[in-house]
């Protein structure tokens, strides 16, 4: 072998070694996390193994039950109830608006596109103060319409700029030919643009989903009683009720908080990676 | 041909006017949540806006009583600049280089790829902050390793140089996603290029600064300006990892808009406040838009 072959098979092998130790790194907190909802409280403050000494199982049973009258299961069904009907009608909204703006002409156009690109750039805590003010007048206070009509309205306009950008990469011939054969502009929508979009919809949904669920500043705005309380708040209120904190109830509740998003960017990642690369998406 | 033509003309127009029944979702959402908003929150911020009491009207009050005797604004804001230059540069650099790496045409990189992208999904969660929390405190589980290799603990959270950093630390494990981007902006580069550098002998340093990074630049030009508008709303890690401390060194502006609208109920004070991060915001995306030409490499609109 020659001198150069085997500096290249040496920078090869360094590269692994060095790509491993970080993948190490990365996800030692996570499971790190996974480990300590097993371990008793003495053990969680003196090792950083990540094999428990003694394996107890009532971080889990415990932290379920909670600490006040609600368990974690009325926690779930409330973020799922805040976040699926968020999620379903971004995507909606969203198809509906992106359409229009790529594949219609009409006046204004390029002023409103402006307009959603702008609002993108719009950081949503100098909107904030007002909005509480006007979803209290409406009496939405304490509920998931804040989350859920500000969504049906696409009020989320990165996935507008998204799917915008996807529909005009589709051949347009395709809507003209079915025009031609009498085909209305909305069947044109639902029978050629949604199925030659799904990738696209599929990472507005998953998106949408992941920020959702992680949201914690609006919940803590928005929803004021402990049975409404989302996931987020419920995990906080562990961490602040309490004097003596019970951590491995607390990481076990964590960790149970983090499998809905886990599990959907593991069966969906092809999506979310080439979605994110296509689309120039932030994460 | 005559005809289609003729049928494709009077399509256009016909679908014309649709185009506003499509956007109208658009059209009211922006009009009620965003514009609104917008507008009112201007107004209010020259008020002394509560829930609690009836508004007046206060001229510029809000501002001075901000930028001359609110102390706490001034720790606040220094703070916020301090961590929008240590998290957005330190986790665009360390995502190039790790996606400079990845690209070297190596197996398991999907694998890899996977891994790194992970916290990016979970980092903005109540969970993660916990455990940032946890991991770093005064006997928490990173001191508990530093020990087992000698070192002494270090308080990372409790120290007000090293908290900002340690915060900054959860923003850079994040960096899979802009990672994820460059990787793709590193595929698109033409190996021709690459093939003829290496001609003309040139190092790789040199090809690295001539054509790798010039390549890379409107990527990196879009995760800056969307990375800088995050971080300097940051909410999360202040409110739940250090709750502003220690000395309000970690006090960002994100949680004193909160504190001061949702806490003190002082919403006309917090207005004003919110329209001045707005103005920063904006004048760092036009300082980044203005110095784009410079640096940014655009392959459809070259200056030859």
């Amino acid at each position: 072998m020659s001198r150069i072959k085997i500096k290249k098979k040496m920078r090869v092998f360094v590269s692994y070694i060095f790509l491993s130790i970080l993948g190490i790194i990365m996800v030692y907190p996570l499971l790190w996390m996974f480990s300590a909802s097993f371990k008793t409280n003495n053990e969680i403050f003196s090792s950083f193994s990540l094999i428990p000494k003694v394996i107890v199982s009532g971080g889990y049973s415990g932290g379920w039950k909670g600490s006040g009258q609600y368990t974690f299961g009325r926690f779930f069904a409330n973020t799922f109830l805040m976040v699926l009907p968020t999620v379903f009608l971004t995507v909606i909204s969203s198809l509906l608006v992106a359409y229009g703006f790529a594949r219609f002409k009409f006046r204004y156009k390029k002023f409103l596109f402006a307009l959603v690109l702008a609002s993108l750039m719009l950081p949503s805590e100098v909107v904030i103060i007002p909005r509480y003010m006007l979803f209290n007048r409406f009496g939405w206070l304490d509920s998931y319409l804040p989350f859920i009509v500000p969504a049906a309205f696409a009020t989320y306009s990165f996935f507008i700029f998204m799917l915008v950008q996807y529909i005009r990469g589709i051949p347009k011939e395709l809507d003209e030919s079915a025009f031609i054969d009498g085909c209305s502009s909305f069947k044109i929508l639902t029978h050629i643009i949604v199925p030659l979009c799904k990738p696209a919809i599929v990472s507005v949904a998953i998106f949408q989903f992941v920020w959702r669920w992680n949201d914690f500043l609006n919940p803590l705005i928005y929803i004021s009683s402990v049975r409404k309380y989302t996931l987020s708040l419920a995990l906080r209120m562990t961490l602040d009720v309490t004097d003596t904190i019970i951590w491995n109830q607390v990481m076990a509740m964590s960790v149970l908080s983090l499998v809905p998003p886990v599990l959907l960017f593991f069966f969906t990642q092809r999506y979310f990676v080439e979605g994110v690369a296509t689309t120039g998406l932030k994460g | 041909m005559v005809s289609r033509k003729v049928l494709k003309r009077s399509a256009r127009r016909d679908i014309g006017s649709q185009g506003y029944i499509y956007i109208l979702p658009w059209i009211i959402g922006f009009l009620v949540f965003q514009l609104y908003p917008f507008i009112a929150s201007f107004v209010y911020s020259f008020t002394d806006f509560s829930i609690l009491k009836p508004m007046s009207y206060v001229g510029l009050n809000n501002y001075i009583k901000m930028f001359t005797a609110d102390r706490l604004y001034w720790k606040s804001l220094s703070a916020t600049f301090k961590y929008v230059l240590i998290a957005v540069p330190g986790k665009l650099m360390f995502a190039l280089f790790i996606a400079i790496i990845l690209n070297m045409k190596l197996r398991f990189i999907n694998f890899f790829r996977t891994v790194y992208y992970l916290p990016s999904i979970l980092g903005g969660s109540v969970a993660i902050s916990i455990l940032w929390r946890f991991l770093f405190s005064k006997d928490g589980t990173v001191n508990v390793l530093l020990k087992a290799l000698g070192i002494p603990p270090v308080d990372w959270l409790g120290n007000p140089n090293l908290a900002l950093g340690t915060m900054g630390l959860l923003v850079i494990w994040q960096f899979g996603s802009s990672m994820v981007l460059f990787l793709a902006g590193l595929r698109n580069i033409p190996s021709e290029l690459y093939e003829a550098a290496k001609v003309d002998g040139a190092g790789k340093v040199t090809v690295f600064f001539k054509i790798t990074l010039p390549m890379l630049t409107p990527i990196i030009f879009f995760n800056l300006v969307m990375q800088m508008i995050n971080a300097f709303k940051e909410f999360n890690a202040p409110y739940l990892i250090t709750k502003g401390g220690p000395l309000n060194s970690t006090y960002l502006y994100g949680m004193m808009l909160y504190e001061n609208a949702f806490a003190y109920l002082k919403m006309g004070y917090a207005s004003a406040q919110s329209w001045i991060l707005f103005i920063i915001i904006m004048l760092f995306t036009a300082l980044a838009f203005k110095s784009s030409p410079y640096w940014t490499y655009y392959e459809d609109g070259g200056d030859f």
